[in-house]
């Protein structure tokens, strides 16, 4: 396999935690420019696989590439959100005690060293920047209110505008329509292929209804490896898929 | 942008009356002990003002805590240490005022020293006969010992417990070392028998309350450079890390670096309300890096309202008040009556003196403005929510290590 024109490139990953092997032999590649949606049941892996590629958890074995040449595995969390890659945690986290403008200035791209944020003032284009972001996401009438105020689907909206703020290439979002009503669930839907259109992203979702929504390729998790890749029509009429889903 | 904020309604006006009253004090209290006679009652006495003289210090120590407790939940057990490291670059000044005047008359090796037969002074106690030398010292020597500390703490990423343990034992450490007589700091014994500041005689009203007008001062400005930081985006930062530290690595931030930024510069302000106290106070010894001396500015945080910049000025007060009158009536007693006010305060009042007040005050509006929606006939609509203002809008529940380890996810 090449890494040439691959965004993200995972091969042979292995983690253990007490012995436990929660990612096994897991190889992924996604091209740049590529959406991926990842299944598979709880425990799966899906949010480890995440850590290892944020640099959370450290692989014991495997090769972990960013942009074709980009060793993940010698970089810190700081570092490798600094190069470009965003994540959208499965528990929505935002900054609680932050008003949902402010959650946002924190995540908008540029300088991260202490001095500049110190005399920092916000400047027309961020500003601007903003106001684009609150009303993509259909915040733009809270944007003064605390984000412990919102309810669990608009935490997850934040959360995705703070990846946008950020700007990241590659974009993990993990299970972003846990909590949402139907009609949230499309939006999102539609609000990643927006995203989709200029960025690389795999987003974890156990909503089969949303991945359809996606229409996209599949990647299908079980016990740390991948089990079946294809289309969502061809990996759910996968036997292994549908055994390990209804069986067990 | 600023002074909008400054002249701002809520808490921000709070900081503003607070520096006014300080500025205020230390305009009017030195002729009222100076310049009024003694018969009238606008005289203040001179006692009264050494002894809140001493209370500012501590309360700008509880200041300083306040910026890494209240807004970054760095649980700090250590921060006598800083204080007490301040008020030695201090006490070493003052010691070589006494020049040939102290009771062995030797004009370069102060009392101790002659008495622990040093030929030639110490290294470290060159440059300390110059004020600027010594104020330096005052601000670099806390300083850097917190930017080594924490350089290795955050970055290792000791956090919660692990971190309130080990600034305790770093405070423990510097107790030991500084009781040893070969350490070239006067042993157990301190450093005592000061005579000038500056040329002027320390025990000398005038002096006294110079220096009770100099730590309202500090204190203002500190106040000041505190809410600044805070408000700044960095201080926004600050909670974030506080908050959900992992969250702000993901977003690329190092949060080892904003830590290690407050922890530095409340090192710093420890250190100045150390200097300030240790010739208001007239001596320094290692009993000021006892570690029940830094778990007592931790209650003065508490008491007041931690996360609120005037909180733990008014708690450093009131208990500081509290104790001077407790040691006075029923001395054995006061570290009960601490230790029962610490867990008094954590029970009844999570936010302290300032957060019941703040949602006292919410309750009284939302009910004012609920009775003036009534006679107008129309629906009390008003969120509460949006009138209790918490302190530091609130900085977690009552954890005494503020934000663990969190998972990501
Ligand atoms: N830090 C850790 N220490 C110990 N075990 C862990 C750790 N992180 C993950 N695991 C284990 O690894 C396995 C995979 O977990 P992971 O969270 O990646 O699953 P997932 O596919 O995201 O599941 P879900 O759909 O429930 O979110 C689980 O059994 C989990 O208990
Ligand atoms: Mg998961």
């Amino acid at each position: 396999m090449s890494k040439s024109n691959t965004i993200l490139y995972l091969d042979g990953v292995s983690v253990s935690f007490d012995g436990f092997r929660a990612i096994n032999n897991l190889s992924l590649v996604l091209d740049k420019g590529e959406m991926r949606a990842i299944i598979g049941p709880n425990g799966a892996g899906k949010t480890t696989m995440m850590d290892i590629v944020t640099g959370k958890t450290r692989p014991d074995q495997g090769e972990v590439f960013f942009d074709g040449q980009v060793d993940l595995t010698k970089h810190d969390e700081a570092e490798i959100a600094m190069m470009g890659i965003g994540r959208k945690f499965q528990k929505p986290t935002v900054f609680e005690s932050h008003t949902i403008e402010e959650n946002l200035m924190l995540a908008l791209k540029g300088p991260r060293s202490i001095f500049p944020a110190l005399f920092h003032r916000r400047s027309v284009a961020e500003a601007r920047q903003i106001d684009d972001i609150l009303g993509i996401i259909r915040l733009g009438d809270k944007r003064d209110e605390l984000a412990a105020n919102l309810s669990h689907g608009q935490k997850q909206w934040l959360e995705i505008g703070m990846l946008l703020a950020q700007d990241p290439k590659l974009l993990l979002v993990d299970e972003p329509v846990a909590g949402m009503t139907d009609a949230e669930t499309e939006e999102t839907a539609r609000l990643l292929r927006d995203i989709a259109r200029d960025h690389s992203v795999i987003v974890v979702e156990h909503d089969m209804h949303f991945v359809r929504e996606l229409g996209v390729k599949v990647t299908c998790l079980h016990e740390g490896s991948v089990l079946s890749e294809g289309s969502l029509d061809f990996v759910s009429a996968d036997e292994r898929v549908v055994e390990v889903y209804l069986g067990r | 942008m600023i002074t909008g904020r400054f002249f701002a309604a809520g808490a921000d006006r709070r900081i503003a009356i607070t520096i006014f009253i300080l500025l205020a004090a230390a305009i009017i209290v030195p002729p009222l002990n100076l310049a009024v006679s003694p018969a009238s009652a606008f005289y203040v006495p001179s006692y009264i003002v050494a002894l809140t003289g001493k209370y500012l210090c501590y309360a700008l120590l509880a200041l300083a805590l306040d910026l890494v407790w209240g807004y970054c939940g760095i649980l700090s057990l250590g921060h006598g240490a800083f204080f007490a490291l301040g008020g030695y670059a201090m006490g070493m000044y003052l010691m070589r005022q006494i020049g040939s005047r102290g009771v062995y008359g030797n004009p370069l090796l102060p009392d101790f020293m002659v008495f622990l037969n040093y030929k030639e002074l110490p290294w470290f106690w060159y440059g300390f006969d110059h004020f600027w030398f010594a104020a330096i010292m005052v601000l670099a020597v806390p300083g850097l010992l917190a930017f080594v500390f924490g350089w290795f703490a955050f970055r290792s990423r000791v956090t919660g417990v692990y971190l309130s343990i080990i600034t305790q034992a770093m405070t423990y450490a510097l107790l030991l070392a500084f009781f040893r007589n070969d350490m070239g700091f006067g042993g157990n014994n301190g450093l005592t028998d000061f005579k000038d500041i500056l040329g002027f005689n320390v025990q000398a009203d005038a002096t006294r309350s110079a220096l009770f007008a100099a730590s309202a001062i500090t204190l203002a400005l500190a106040v000041f450079v505190t809410w600044a930081i805070v408000g700044s985006k960095y201080g926004k930062l600050l909670m974030a890390v506080r908050d959900a530290e992992s969250r702000t690595r993901f977003l690329g931030w190092r949060a080892e670096n904003v830590k290690l930024f407050a922890f530095t510069v409340s090192a710093v302000m420890a250190g100045i309300a150390g200097a300030l106290y240790v010739p208001q106070v007239g001596i320094i010894n290692p009993g000021e890096f006892e570690p029940s001396n830094s778990i007592e500015v931790v209650v003065w945080a508490a008491v007041g309202g931690r996360g609120t910049i005037v909180g733990p000025i008014i708690g450093a007060l009131l208990v500081n008040a509290g104790k001077s009158w407790f040691t006075g009536v029923l001395p054995e007693f006061w570290l009960f009556a601490l230790g029962g006010l610490f867990v008094a305060v954590t029970l009844f009042l999570p936010k302290g003196i300032i957060g019941m007040w703040d949602s006292w005050r919410g309750n009284a509006k939302a009910m004012r403005a609920a009775s003036i929606a009534e006679e107008a006939g129309t629906d009390p609509d008003v969120p509460p929510a949006k009138i209790v203002r918490s302190a530091a809008r609130t900085p977690g529940d009552w954890s005494a290590s503020g934000p663990e380890p969190q998972p990501a996810e």
